[in-house]
């Protein structure tokens, strides 16, 4: 560690490198957001004024809360689903369609978009045309479709959390009686609610950027925010996306740096209970 | 108690077994395993105009059952140089990409993993930071950065370093700078968790038996560190396979890759038997690549 700081090692060199190439790219469009000139490009100056053309761009925001609309619900569906999977992956032991539904969770983290957006939107045609349901494809076909794939990310983050803690309590619990939905409600569920909202977190951020899939199985009706950011974006650079993009940014910067406040102070309150255990 | 209000009481139990385990597997059998037998479905039917646009496989008429299976998709994605060279194209684009990404976040996850304990989750939080941003706008990102009156080039010509622009937009170069952009977080990850886990008395023993630091890693963290470079190395290159966005913005008329193809037969030349067919062969190829990363993810879910 001591030689670490006299001369930072080949790793430490690469680690900034690696976060320098992450960042700039990302400085550079905040940066541009606040150019005078249409031209993306060439910098005339300090300027507010995309903000205000993006605040008046009708489609956009009406784009941007259908987007929240569907990440709200899709986040929200995929974290009940996702946490009965992990639940059952981890704690069920072996039953019959456990590889079958490890599968069906680990599989979608890597599905090609194209492949799961397409196979997505034959099935709601083949639905409409036995069931008559969905007649129209839009919001609901597009909060299914997200639910799926967002569910396997929530069960990946809650199977760790759940692998993590400490079982004695749920068995100290069942041994005293505790029905084990009892148990799960009251004593495994506590425990687990930081996995839970940062697998509702992840969920809400993978909804609202999701723009192939959504493409797909979306109707005339529904254009999400990522679908309108790209018809825009393929026609070249537009300060107006720049403008979005840095308080796209700005949201996330906030939102991580809350978390990080939440987790720090978690882990100095376990930390101050620890040691209250060990002086008494 | 009576033995049949035990058995009652574990009858429930198992009922409720059941059913905790059928929700998820019902909604993802439904939602993501039967419309791939969709994709096969109507892979083998036959292209029409129509709403849906395909005919049918199954026909019953004049009390006989025609069974159609139409091989011609398959043998038209054959028969055409285009599709060929898109698949091979995407696997040599998505290779190179991942070799990068691996290059580049392997040293990375290391340094990250050997940092002072407070700063681990803040350099966590900075590299998995930039994708919970969009996926899109950061692919956009280099538009402005590459194009031809972009940034690299105003500051090369400002400079006088150059006399004329150089073409880095619509590129294979462009292809590879984004995929590597967008995706080096998803290989730092894995790599970040495996590396942490590392046993330190290990690299002790190593070097207190004289082992060269060099030695010590070809033949102690490398190994060890396999599970997160095949996960990571897995994260990185299935998605990039069939990756639609990038080549879109950032590629050209050199760049052919499948997920466009794909897109293009499917939004504008509206022919989804053969998107299908496609997508189909796509998932062939992906196969083991699939198989191979669940195999390191439900070992890291079970243990």
């Amino acid at each position: 560690m001591m030689r670490l700081r006299r001369r930072p090692g080949f790793t430490t060199v690469m680690l900034v490198l690696g976060l320098l190439f992450l960042y700039l790219p990302m400085v550079v469009l905040v940066v541009y957001s606040f150019n005078a000139s249409r031209l993306v490009t060439v910098w005339a100056g300090f300027s507010t004024q995309w903000y205000g053309e993006l605040f008046r761009d009708q489609q956009i925001l009406s784009a941007v809360w259908t987007s929240l609309k569907i990440a709200f619900f899709a986040a929200s569906m995929a974290v009940c689903l996702g946490t009965v999977a992990a639940f059952v992956m981890t704690r069920y032991g072996h039953f019959r369609g456990k590889t079958a539904l490890s599968s069906m969770v680990t599989a979608p983290l890597v599905m090609p978009e194209v492949i799961t957006g397409l196979s997505l939107l034959l099935l709601f045609v083949q639905m409409a045309q036995l069931i008559g349901w969905p007649a129209d494809r839009g919001m609901a076909t597009i909060w299914i479709a997200h639910t799926t794939f967002c569910s396997a990310y929530v069960a990946v983050v809650v199977a760790a959390r759940l692998r993590e803690i400490d079982r004695s309590i749920e068995e100290a619990a069942m041994d005293l009686g505790s029905p084990p939905v009892k148990t799960f409600f009251f004593i495994t569920l506590p425990v687990i609610s930081p996995a839970l909202a940062a697998g509702w977190l992840l969920a809400f951020t993978l909804s609202l950027d999701d723009l192939v899939i959504a493409s797909f199985v979306s109707g005339p009706g529904a254009n999400t925010l990522p679908m309108v950011v790209f018809s825009s974006v393929r026609m070249g650079v537009s300060p107006k996306i720049n403008a979005l993009a840095t308080l796209i940014i700005l949201a996330v910067s906030l939102t991580t740096l809350l978390a990080w406040f939440f987790m720090r102070r978690g882990e100095a309150k376990r930390k101050a209970l620890l040691r209250q255990a060990e002086s008494a | 108690m009576m033995p049949s209000r035990i058995a009652g009481f574990v009858k429930r139990l198992q009922l409720g077994r059941r059913a905790v385990i059928a929700l998820p597997l019902l909604w993802l059998t439904l939602f993501f395993l039967l419309p791939f037998a969709l994709v096969l479905k109507i892979s083998l039917s036959e292209a029409a105009i129509a709403i849906p646009p395909y005919g049918p496989l199954v026909e019953y008429a004049d009390q006989t059952l025609n069974i159609f299976l139409n091989l011609g998709n398959y043998l038209f994605l054959l028969s055409d140089s285009l599709y060929v060279a898109a698949y091979w194209g995407s696997i040599k684009t998505a290779f190179v990409a991942t070799a990068v990404c691996l290059l580049i976040g392997y040293p990375m996850a290391y340094a990250m993993a050997r940092a002072p304990g407070r700063w681990q989750l803040i350099l966590l939080l900075l590299v998995m930071l930039p994708s919970w941003t969009s996926f899109l706008i950061r692919v956009y990102a280099w538009m402005g950065i590459l194009s031809n009156s972009g940034l690299i080039n105003n500051v090369l010509l400002g400079m006088g370093l150059i006399d004329s622009p150089l073409r880095m937009m619509n590129t294979q170069f462009a292809v590879i700078i984004g995929i590597v952009y967008a995706y080096l977080p998803f290989m730092v990850l894995p790599l970040y968790a495996h590396l942490t886990r590392l046993d330190n008395s290990l690299l002790e023993a190593a070097s207190d038996l004289g082992s060269r630091k060099l030695n010590t890693f070809i033949k102690v963290t490398l190994p060890l560190s396999m599970g997160g470079i095949i996960a990571g190395s897995m994260l990185v290159f299935i998605p990039a396979v069939g990756e639609f966005v990038i080549p879109e913005l950032l590629g050209g008329p050199d760049t052919l890759m499948i997920g466009k193809v794909l897109w293009e037969e499917f939004f504008l030349n509206r022919d989804w038997p053969v998107a299908s067919a496609l997508a189909m062969v796509m998932l062939l190829l992906l196969l083991i690549p699939i198989v191979w990363f669940h195999r390191y993810q439900s070992r890291e879910l079970e243990s």
